[in-house]
């Protein structure tokens, strides 16, 4: 779809597109703001998850019938719908996984592989657990070194840092686009630029930024981008990995099975091509067709526009909550988006979150998968509002309103 | 003396006033912030019972034959939580908090809290509660 024909950015029509924001709990009308953990599904994806299933029901690459053909051709349509929509150069680098920790798995396994003992690993202190503990884990079955990039207060890479512990052991640079805890942006072109200087590829773990924002693999310039379809309006359980195609063919396959191979032997197999050499068994054919009608929801979106709105939103609460007395906003790069964590002075995020809730208010509340993180800033955890565009200021006010009776219940 | 039948039938008349989820909940803050503390010293590791959103702490003792509690978390909903489920089994026997049905908490709509997946430590403080009263059993026995 061409920019001219994006659909001007209206808030009102979009929310009337999900049906789950339309319930009450506790009798109070819901208002979500637990996007970061996974995002609401519009009436496209859950009318093609109805129509999957009572009529194109029938498995892939494999059938000669009417209905498997149909299915394949639909789960291809989804590779390429989303292929166009991340800017990729070839649909063989879209592979479709369980989601951005399976992704990160395959990469840590596959690409992995190719790594040998005394190479490097770089990260940074503010990632998601499934963007460090596969890291660990590949470390030790290959004796790498994991290395990991420091960030300062306001939750920022420290850039000189990063650029210290680069060198030419790095193999792999592994970032998150988007900080989950902290709404952090990192700066992912500049960072692939640094590690292609030192002959390293770069993993940039997108699960909070293919939501938010105009994505473009090839002008990032990235080795690999992975997402997962929940947080990106689509299906659990299905998920993607992007990688260079050079890249891909280099790397052995993940998992063996069904639909990755080209002959098989007792002595010997080859394996199929790409994508097919890394999607072993049979795929999540629902997740992967309603994840494409995600992307062509999204297509039609001004995402400028979007990003542009929910960057609004969220520094009206963040600046809203900065005056209360005792409240501690935690994350405050310059370049964040979308997501607000705060703690309040001798204030538990849980019982904040526990009052939230019975006020019809969904937010997520701990440490978000990032313990290191939280014992960074030394708290036990926070409370974080994550938005999407389907939030609204209005719903903003009554967060607010609703988080300032929760403190003083709590004082 | 109150059965712990009674202690349950008594707390459920206290919330059966609360029509609105805020007032119910103003009141558990209120017992959380009255819960008599653990002691200091013996707020050790070995009390502790990590959760994965707040943490509780939890003493059992029994003298006379009855079980005595004190605990601590440092979420004050947990501990009002607490304040209601130790004023149930405080002073029984172990026999009895071995085998407490805890039915007051679904009743008064808490039962969320308790759930394997809430994960803030309280399903494992019963848990706790009624182990430490079943190897009392077996030590009276
Ligand atoms: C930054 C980031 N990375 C990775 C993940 C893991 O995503 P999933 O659990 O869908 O695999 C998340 C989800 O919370 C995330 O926010």
């Amino acid at each position: 779809m061409t920019e001219g024909t994006k659909k001007p950015f209206i808030v009102r029509e979009i929310r009337q597109q999900f049906p789950a924001l339309r319930q009450l709990i506790y009798n109070k009308n819901l208002i979500y703001f637990d996007n970061g953990a996974t995002s609401q599904k519009p009436q496209v994806v859950l009318d093609a998850i109805n129509m999957y299933y009572s009529k194109d029901n029938a498995n892939i690459h494999r059938g000669v019938h009417f209905m498997s053909q149909q299915a394949t051709t639909e789960y291809e349509k989804a590779r390429v719908t989303i292929q166009n929509y991340i800017h990729a150069k070839k649909s063989e680098e879209i592979i479709f996984t369980k989601g951005t920790t399976d992704g990160i798995n395959l990469v840590a396994f596959s690409f992995g592989e190719l790594l040998s003992a005394g190479d490097e690993i770089l990260i940074t202190a503010m990632e998601h657990h499934s963007n460090i503990v596969p890291w660990q884990m590949l470390c030790q079955r290959k004796n790498l070194t994991l290395r990991v990039a420091p960030i300062n207060k306001k939750g920022e890479l420290i850039i000189e840092e990063f650029d210290k512990l680069l060198n030419s052991k790095t193999k792999l640079v592994a970032v998150t686009h988007i900080s989950n805890t902290l709404g952090t942006i990192n700066p992912v072109k500049e960072l692939a630029v640094k590690a292609h200087a030192v002959g390293a590829k770069i993993l940039v773990d997108g699960a909070q930024s293919i939501q938010h924002m105009p994505i473009d693999v090839v002008d990032m310039d990235c080795d690999f981008f992975v997402f997962s379809g929940h947080k990106v309006f689509g299906p659990t359980g299905i998920g993607v990995l992007y990688g260079k195609e050079a890249l891909l063919d280099k790397m052995p396959p993940y998992q063996g099975g069904g639909d990755m191979i080209s002959r098989v032997t007792f002595e010997h197999t080859t394996y199929n091509e790409l994508p097919f050499k890394f999607e072993a068994g049979t795929p999540h054919i629902a997740g992967g067709i309603c994840l494409g009608k995600a992307f062509e929801f999204l297509s039609e979106l001004d995402m400028d526009a979007v990003q542009k709105y929910e960057k609004e939103l969220a520094e009206y609460a963040q600046d809203m909550l900065d005056t209360f007395e005792g409240l501690d906003i935690i994350g405050e790069a310059k370049k964040k988006t979308s997501v607000v964590s705060f703690v309040v002075e001798n204030i538990h995020p849980f019982d904040i979150g526990t009052l939230l809730d019975k006020q019809g208010i969904a937010v997520r509340t701990g440490h978000h998968c990032t313990q290191p993180l939280m014992d960074f800033f030394q708290i036990p955890g926070t409370v974080r509002a994550s938005f999407a565009f389907y939030n609204t200021r209005e719903e903003v006010d009554i967060f607010i309103a609703a988080v300032e009776k929760s403190i003083n219940m709590l004082k | 003396m109150m059965t712990l039948e009674e202690k349950q039938q008594e707390i459920i008349g206290e919330f059966e006033i609360f029509d609105d989820w805020m007032d119910k909940y103003e009141y558990i803050i209120d017992l959380g912030k009255e819960l008599p503390l653990i002691d200091k010293d013996k707020k050790t590791d070995d009390r502790l019972i990590r959760g994965c959103q707040s943490n509780v702490w939890l003493d059992a003792t029994i003298v006379d034959g009855k079980m005595k509690f004190t605990s601590d978390a440092d979420a004050i909903i947990t501990k009002g939580i607490i304040g209601l489920l130790i004023r149930v089994l405080n002073n029984e026997t172990p026999e009895s908090v071995a085998k407490a049905d805890l039915h007051f908490i679904k009743t008064i709509g808490l039962q969320e809290h308790l759930s394997p997946t809430r994960a803030n430590g309280l399903l494992s403080m019963v848990q706790k509660m009624k182990m430490t009263a079943l190897l009392n059993l077996d030590n009276n026995a």
